[in-house]
């Protein structure tokens, strides 16, 4: 070998020594700066400076705000974080860079609204971001939709759910549920039928991803269980008012002409148990994330999972 | 166009490309296909407007700074080779040599457009397996870029025509920055009053008007752009970079460069 190849092979392999050393290092600095990461720290927190600050590419800094706010809603929720300080501020940002930007709007009210540890548990700051979106937007149907949700599932502001749905069943293309909702919020409202013809309405929304419909159907789902700890709850209580004892099975009840409507099993399947003191228990809780009703005593649910697939 | 400006146009670009200026096509696909493979696994629901506005927006500042870092050697480093004056010692006119040079780099800027335009638009159909209608708006955004162009490089031709490399370079990027703002420095014009007024909005009109030349965020979302935004544009950016010309080609028949 000669003397320059020589030169050459050894400061190759300095090299990647050193690059291998220098990132085995800075693991370890990550771990003992725990919690000081690059996300939790936001350079520019006002949405005009930072669209100033873009020279008029606000397109692409819109859509890595968005990504970087996606990151920390996903990072924060995989932990099983209570805390999202940083999500609010992102989702202006990005929706002041590109205010047409409808996948912030769409998503980030549901990042912000539910109450932890699901969301954010900030659902005026997801009524105000929708606000402005259909500030921006004044024809997306979409919009009128999200925000009727958030007042009704997360602030229960029926009226103010009503009206915005009213307002979004007069656009064009709006989804024919839009005024089916709107009528029906008067007299039904907090229904369980309510809850479900609106998770249906977004389940069959089109131009919807598949993890959006998948959380559709997991709420479908957590709503029909509900439904059917109801109904099979009070069955018990009635079979026990006839016979002096709670029914042990669905049997029981089939057997004194009770049973009618009543599901034997939740909609994965799962047979419902009886209990003895006549409360209802689903066999696998953990497999129905947003169910209320059935479940274990004591029961703790697992931290939700991050945008749930089927 | 005469022979004359047509062989120095050809010279410029030729010189260009020998500079390894096109280089730049390789980090842009790179960048464009890490983008299409990466977003749809880091972000959601915006695959399609990320490409279109990652795309353009390289296509741009790759662009600008082709422009502006090309643009101010065009006349200064011909004078440090000392092969100016090879040039104008045959019958090739000042104003001949300046416009050739303009013509040449704007050439060079074109056709990397074009070839950044096919890998845009390659990476738009990887990422949507197909095309809309409203992609062909994104034909219009690369157009209004090519405008740009004609702005910035005439700008560093012109400072290029009297003032060293560095200085041309910070006076270039300082217009386009400015130029990106140009809407505010109105707006700011407009809260002014007497003198101030005057001389505000005078500035205002005197630098170059980046912003309305960017159409990126719409195009991205779809939208249309009117037919006369596209005549006045064009017509704006021609009169704009003629008139820096024309000021390149003033200072520059009077420059003292023995």
């Amino acid at each position: 070998m000669t003397p320059s190849r020589k030169v050459a092979a050894i400061t190759a392999a300095l090299f990647v020594a050193c690059l291998t050393a220098s990132i085995l290092v800075l693991e370890r600095v990550d771990q003992v700066r725990r919690g000081a990461t690059l996300q939790e720290f936001l350079y520019i927190s006002s949405p005009k400076a930072a669209k100033r600050l873009s020279l008029g590419y606000t397109g692409l800094m819109a859509d890595l705000y968005w990504t970087r706010a996606v990151q920390y809603f996903g990072g924060h929720h995989a932990r099983g974080d209570q805390e999202y300080q940083l999500l609010g501020p992102l989702l202006e940002i990005t929706t002041h860079l590109d205010p047409q930007l409808l996948v912030a709007y769409e998503y980030g009210s549901n990042f912000l609204a539910p109450a932890r540890p699901t969301g954010a548990g900030e659902p005026e700051r997801a009524v105000n971001l929708v606000k402005f979106g259909i500030q921006s937007n004044p024809k997306e149907w979409r919009l009128y939709y999200d925000l009727g949700f958030i007042y009704y599932m997360e602030l229960k502001d029926y009226s103010a759910a009503a009206e915005a749905f009213r307002q979004g069943s007069t656009l064009p293309n709006a989804h024919p549920f839009m005024p089916v909702i709107a009528a029906t919020m008067a007299t039904h409202a907090g229904d369980i039928e309510m809850a479900r013809m609106m998770w249906r309405t977004t389940y069959e929304s089109g131009n919807v991803e598949r993890s959006v419909k998948a959380n559709a159907v997991a709420h479908l789902r957590a709503l029909q269980v509900d439904e059917d700890v109801i109904n099979l709850e009070k069955a018990t209580a009635a079979f026990k008012a006839q016979t002096g004892q709670y029914p042990s099975s669905l049997l029981d009840l089939r057997a004194k002409g009770m049973a009618n409507g009543l599901y034997p099993a939740d909609p994965l399947g799962h047979p419902y148990k009886f209990m003895p003191d006549g409360r209802i228990e689903v066999s696998r809780p953990d497999d129905l994330p947003f169910i209320t009703k059935g479940t274990p005593q004591g029961y703790q649910p697992p931290p939700p999972k991050f945008l749930p697939t089927d | 166009m005469n022979a004359r400006i047509a062989n120095i146009a050809a010279n410029t670009f030729r010189e260009a490309v020998r500079d390894r200026v096109l280089y730049n096509l390789i980090v842009f696909a790179l960048l464009m296909s890490g983008a299409a493979i990466l977003v749809g696994q880091i972000s959601i629901g915006i695959e399609k407007l990320v490409v279109i506005n990652l795309g353009l927006t390289a296509v741009s500042l790759f662009g600008v700074v082709i422009a502006i870092f090309i643009g101010i050697g065009l006349v200064s480093k011909e004078i440090d080779k000392r092969t100016l004056y090879t040039v104008l010692s045959r019958p090739v006119r000042r104003w001949e040599f300046i416009v050739g040079k303009f013509f040449g780099l704007t050439g060079t800027l074109i056709v990397n457009t074009l070839c950044m335009g096919i890998g845009v638009f390659a990476a738009l159909f990887y990422v949507s397996h197909k095309f809309a209608a409203a992609d062909a708006w994104v034909l219009s955004a690369l157009y209004f870029i090519v405008l740009q162009f004609l702005i910035i490089t005439s700008l560093a031709l012109f400072f290029s025509s009297f003032s060293s490399p560095l200085l041309s370079a910070v006076f270039a990027f300082s217009l386009f920055v400015i130029g990106s703002f140009s809407e505010d420095v109105r707006g700011f014009a407009a809260m002014t009053h007497g003198v101030e007024r005057w001389l505000a909005t005078a500035a205002a009109y005197v630098v170059p008007n980046i912003s309305a030349l960017n159409v990126i965020s719409k195009v991205a979302h779809g939208g249309a752009i009117p037919g006369d935004l596209v005549l006045l544009n064009t017509g704006y950016a021609l009169l704009y970079s003629a008139m820096v010309l024309f000021a390149a080609i003033w200072v520059f028949e009077y420059r003292n460069l023995k």
